[in-house]
């Protein structure tokens, strides 16, 4: 396939051709190639359509600052909207559209926009569709963002993976130009450990774009033969196709590294990026600068590139946006890429220089004096016109013009801790200021606008730095290089009439619209920004914000540091959603933590239910079981009937040792523990300081200097992390040692009259476990079966005859099984969470729901558990008398009056005929069950003066759901309230 | 060791998950050492460091510090606090056999039903290990264990051959899901 605007030479590999798609039309370009400049190698400018306007665009630069050519590339759940054809590596079978046009990128009747553009100036949305107000959010805005869009997502999900991954090192180069490539080889040969992460697939930066040469070789040769010894090296990591997207606190910068975009689809099991976090010692900012326009009418069309840019077609890839050339510049740089077009071959029609005077580029009409007033070409660049130093106008034929206004010094990230840059007179830029702790700047970013004063820039720096590091180094030989000066006089815009001169091509926004701003007093530079748009979007105004800021000074007739600034904020360029997600995508969001019944639960089909990290079994479903209340009541009336076993493994378990552990527990319950003997467990209510309830659980001693304590599910690590505070914060004199144990014991609850029956078939004979022996709330240490080592506590949370037994993780299984074997003959009964729920609503024992944060024990009628006869942790705020009010919200339970009524948790309790009002509320449904021994729906809930009510008829109503229900207020005591069962 | 019928599971629930290969680096489940955790009593830390001598034959690691011995190797994990782990069977029950030793001079708990215990050798392990732990773990010695976080698990990072023998000690409850990120991340790097 034939590429008309081919050159020779470049840095492509004509003999790798690929073949791509663009809008449906196929077209060759080669390995090397990005989209875009093997889109203008096929003679294509016509890339995208406007923002707002919908005006035919084409590439504008040849990185990744380009605001005009978005396309979406790739195809079905892979399509990437607003992806930068400047930078989109080329591969075999690439996929792109044009976005923001319908029906065709020739032919897109939202260009319609661009006739009523004298409406649609700074400000036009905010002043029009005022009213009427409602209107704002159901009618206009999804008009407007339908007009005004970029790409469309593909709204699949992705398909691909993203890794996070994390990188150490001494020196941080970002940018691989000629200042980041002295630096590396710089530090790379003193040994310190470096990482040279560029943005580009090819490192060299600029080297790859320009002619000059660099001692006996050219840029490209000088950058292969540097890489080849920094390659070598063991401790130099060099990262192409890598994005230093923000330098955050301590020296740690992210990075975007794109590891799989340059190909068809990633390899099986690969990333398709990876987020990096790089702690580096120190961080050498070396990302060159970017060009920027001057603006002048019709500005925009397809042709009309970055003079830089331009020239990095021509001899990178080798391709020229057009036959014929001309050159706009204030600036010698511009110059340059005259000189590099003609080199080439391409005509170059003439170079309309700002200036008066200068260097006269030979071989072409070089016009001092002149400016670009205008441009022709509907799709793209036909023709400029010109006016000369003497006033006369001339219309010039080309298809391509390069513009120049000069070089911004990419400070990004020199900001992104709110550093501000400062100015410089000599490149009529702002160059780095404060920068973030351990970030300096070398090269084109700081500056140095000569590949030889980058070169020093970058060997200098880095020397600095290694030897801040301690390291020994030398400044290496650097090769003899361009050094000339930039001679720019500042230029930001051509006074053009009608014609509109473009700022930023990406938001649409023009000069007048910055004049607009001015005029109507949004003049500090935020207020610009977004009453205009300008700077935002993909390319964050990389090409356009410093002569917004120019534009603005000349209208307030201050200088343009006077102006402003704007804020850098990372990232430096766009960031997938996926990359920041990492692996952290469905079932994957968060580890899954097993019981150790966990395989032996799934053989029996469970259902299992998320508690935190932990998937626990919910109820364990039989044959004929068609609803899982069936399953649940069935487990709840065999427990209480004969036995039942319940993994409760997950509840946490701190082992507390210590000479000191008896009087360390005791200060952070609330209750007493001083004096609980050996061989006993206690029930423990854990106070925050303020007096709320944190926590509760059982601790049992079993010795005079160990106690296990535990917690409930979701908060041991809460608690466990407030234990450590006590212990090395608030009584670091105590002598205490604590570690979790909840891992390392296998815990499972046998409870039911039969419970004891069964545990006497596994617990070996030494040990007697009759209630003599050990009563309720014993506990020991004790073995099973032959000799296995085992913990066994008579404590219940059903209400039933309870223990519960624990063995080392491993045996967890091999218990489980063992205990169902042993009960057969009970018709022990596997029960879940579910049932667990139940008994204990039944039994009226507070769990998560009623220990919500904002509940003391006076709430929860336990206030008499708070001891006066010593210190903890909360007592004396939970004493405040506002807490203590005998009216204040206490535990009851309830019962609907009609037995068929559901009850539902959260619903509020209403008096009387009082209406359904939040100042009329006097409390809440914490928990509901259906009990199947009582035959209806039981809560517990908090009533205002509860336990003076008991009898009393309330509604519980469901505002939300419109539904009530009468309640009976009751005991919370449903079974068995003397506590008889768990006794016997 | 004692008589009792029960058989201990392996700490991945799908107990017959082997050894993943990957470039440079295999992956093993390995089964957890007996382990027990080992802290010096207030005011007894001559009579702990004596004992320890005595039932290790060194001195105890500092921080992050690694000592392994013929019987036992023990690792710091805190301020007078060590793990203490061996493979041989006749110390399965660890707790009791180290609290003959160090009676009241230290708080000691078993550990060994709580971790699982992954290999990695190679010298893949470095590329694995950048994708799963912001620890600089080129940079550990041989004879070294730090306390890190992957994919939100708390683990321990051993290493034994600096650049091709880690340890990973992971809670037991949730190796499958260590394993699965360990596996996956090495599918991707290596």
């Amino acid at each position: 396939m034939n590429q008309p605007n081919r050159l020779a030479g470049g840095q492509i590999d004509r003999s790798k051709q690929l073949t791509f798609r663009f809008d449906g039309k196929t077209y060759a370009g080669h390995q090397g190639d990005t989209l875009a400049s093997a889109l203008l190698a096929n003679n294509v400018r016509l890339m995208g359509r406007s923002f707002k306007y919908h005006r035919p665009r084409g590439a504008f630069t040849a990185g990744s600052e380009e605001p005009n050519a978005l396309v979406e590339l790739r195809s079905d759940a892979r399509r990437e909207p607003n992806t930068r054809a400047t930078i989109a590596e080329l591969f075999d079978g690439l996929e792109a559209q044009s976005q923001n046009r319908w029906p065709s990128l020739a032919f897109d009747a939202m260009g319609i926009n661009d006739l009523f553009a004298p409406f649609l100036t700074a400000g036009f949305y905010y002043k029009t569709f005022m009213w009427p107000k409602a209107f704002w959010e159901k009618v206009y805005e999804p008009i407007i963002r339908r007009a005004a869009g970029l790409g469309r997502l593909s709204m699949q999900p992705d398909p691909d993976a993203y890794d996070k991954g994390f990188l150490h090192c001494d020196l941080l180069i970002v940018g691989s130009g000629p200042a980041g490539l002295a630096a590396a080889l710089t530090a790379g040969r003193a040994g310190a450990r470096i990482i040279l992460a560029d943005e580009d697939f090819a490192l060299g930066g600029r080297l790859n774009a320009e002619t000059f040469s660099l001692g006996d070789s050219d840029g490209p040769h000088w950058v292969a033969a540097t890489l080849a010894e920094l390659e070598a090296m063991p401790n130099v990591r060099i990262m192409p196709r890598t994005t230093i997207i923000g330098a955050f606190d301590h020296g740690i910068c992210g990075a975007v590294e794109r590891v799989s975009d340059h190909l068809l689809a990633p390899l099986p099991g690969k990333p398709r990026q990876i987020l990096w976090r790089i702690y580096a010692k120190r961080t050498l900012l070396c990302a060159g600068a970017t060009e920027r326009p001057i603006a002048f009418g019709n500005n925009d069309r397809p042709g009309i590139l970055l003079a830089g840019a331009l020239r990095a077609y021509v001899n990178r890839w080798a391709v020229t946006p057009g036959k014929t050339a001309a050159i706009f510049t204030n600036n010698d740089d511009g110059l340059r890429t005259a000189s590099d077009l003609m080199a080439k071959g391409v005509a170059v029609a003439a170079i309309i220089d700002t200036r008066s005077q200068g260097t006269r580029i030979e071989g072409t009409n070089h016009m001092f004096g002149a400016r670009v007033v205008d441009t022709k070409g509907r799709l793209g660049l036909e023709s400029i016109v010109v006016r000369q130093s003497d006033g006369q106008m001339q219309t010039i034929a080309c298809t391509t013009l390069g513009v120049s206004g000069g070089w911004n010094p990419n400070v990004h990230l020199t900001g992104h801790q709110r550093g501000r840059p400062v100015w410089n007179d000599a490149i009529a830029s702002f160059v780095p200021g404060a920068c973030p702790p351990g970030l300096t700047v070398a090269g084109a970013a700081n500056g140095q606008m000569s590949t030889a004063a980058a070169l020093e820039g970058g060997a200098q720096q880095a020397l600095t730095l290694l030897n801040d590091l301690g390291f020994a180094a030398s400044r290496p030989e650097l090769p003899q290089a361009e050094d000339a000066e930039f001679r720019l006089s500042p230029f930001w815009h051509v006074p053009s009439g009608k014609a509109r001169a473009w700022l930023d091509l990406q938001n649409d926004v023009t000069v007048k619209d910055v004049k607009q701003a001015h005029q109507e007093n949004f003049r500090s530079v935020e207020h610009l920004k977004r009453y205009t748009t300008m700077g935002m979007a993909t390319d964050q105004g990389k090409t356009s914000n410093i002569s917004a800021l120019a534009i603005m000074a000349e209208l307030s007739g201050q200088s343009i540091p006077q102006t402003g600034t704007t804020i850098y904020r990372p990232p430096y360029t766009p960031v997938s959603i996926g990359v920041m997600a990492g692996r952290s995508t469905d079932g994957h969001f968060r580890p899954t933590r097993l019981t150790p019944s966990h395989k032996w639960a799934q053989e029996q089909g469970a259902s299992f239910v998320e508690t935190g990290m932990w998937l626990r079994a919910q109820w364990f479903p039989r044959p004929g079981e068609t609803h899982w209340r069936e399953s649940v009541d069935r487990e709840v009336l065999a427990t209480r009937g004969s036995v039942g076993l319940c993994d409760v493994t997950t509840l946490g378990k701190i082992d507390i040792q210590g000479n000191d552990a008896a009087t360390f527990i005791n200060r952070v319950y609330c209750n007493g523990f001083a004096k609980l003997a050996v061989g006993k467990a206690r029930y423990g209510l854990m106070l925050r300081e303020d007096g709320m309830v944190m926590d509760d659980g059982t601790t049992a001693r079993l010795a005079e200097t160990h106690f296990v304590m535990t917690t409930t599910t979701v908060n041991a690590v809460a608690v466990y992390r407030h234990l450590e505070f006590c212990r090395q914060c608030l009584w670091p004199d105590l002598d205490v040692q604590l570690i979790s144990t909840t891992e390392a014991w296998a815990q499972y609850a046998v409870a039911g009259p039969n419970a004891r029956k069964l545990l006497q078939k596994l617990v070996d004979p030494a040990f007697d476990i009759s209630n003599d022996a050990f009563p309720f709330m014993g506990c020991g240490e004790i073995t099973i079966c032959g000799g296995l080592r085992a913990r066994l506590f008579r404590i219940s949370f059903s209400g039933e005859l309870a223990f519960e037994i624990a063995v080392p993780t491993r045996y967890g299984d091999a218990l489980i099984r063992q205990l169902m074997e042993a009960g057969k003959e009970f018709d022990v009964t596997p029960y879940g969470t579910e049932a667990l729920g139940v008994m204990r609503i039944e039994k009226g024992h507070a769990a998560g729901n009623e220990l919500n944060g904002t509940t003391t024990a006076h709430n929860l009628g336990m206030g008499r558990m708070v001891s006066q006869t010593k210190d903890s942790i909360g007592a004396v705020l939970s004493r405040r008398e506002g807490l203590m009010r005998e009216d204040a919200l206490r535990l009851v339970g309830f019962r609907p009056l009609n037995n068929q009524d559901p009850l539902k948790a959260g619903a509020h309790f209403i008096a009387g005929t009082n209406p359904e009002a939040a100042t009329l509320d006097e409390g809440y449904m914490t928990s509901v069950a259906y009990s199947p021994n009582l035959g209806h729906a039981i809560g517990l809930g908090f009533l205002k003066d509860g336990g003076n009510r008991l009898g009393e008829t309330l509604r519980a109503v469901n505002p939300l759901g419109g539904d009530s229900v009468a309640v009976e207020v009751v005991s919370p005591h449903f079974i068995d309230p003397q506590g008889e069962r768990l006794r016997g | 060791m004692a008589e009792h019928g029960l058989t201990p599971t392996p700490s991945l629930p799908d107990g017959s998950i082997g050894d993943s290969q990957f470039d440079g680096l295999t992956i093993a489940l390995n089964d957890t050492p007996h382990m027990a955790s080992l802290a010096c009593r207030r005011g007894q830390e001559k009579a702990f460091a004596a004992a320890a001598k005595e039932l290790f034959g060194s001195a105890l690691p500092g921080p992050s510090g690694l000592v392994e011995g013929k019987e036992f190797s023990l690792f710091w994990t805190g301020p007078d606090q060590w793990f203490v782990e061996t493979r041989l069977d006749k110390y399965e029950d660890i707790a009791a056999i180290l609290k003959a030793t160090f009676a009241d001079t230290a708080s000691i708990t078993e550990q060994s039903g709580a971790w699982a215990c992954i290999e990695l050798n190679g010298s893949g392990a470095l590329k694995l290990l950048e994708r799963l732990c912001m620890v600089d773990i080129e940079k550990m010695p041989t004879g070294s264990a730090v306390r890190t976080v992957m994919e939100h698990l708390g683990v321990f990072v051993i290493c034994r051959d600096a650049g091709s023998r880690y340890t990973i000690l992971g809670a037991r409850s949730s190796a499958g899901s260590l394993h699965h990120a360990l596996v996956t991340a090495a599918a991707s790097a290596l």
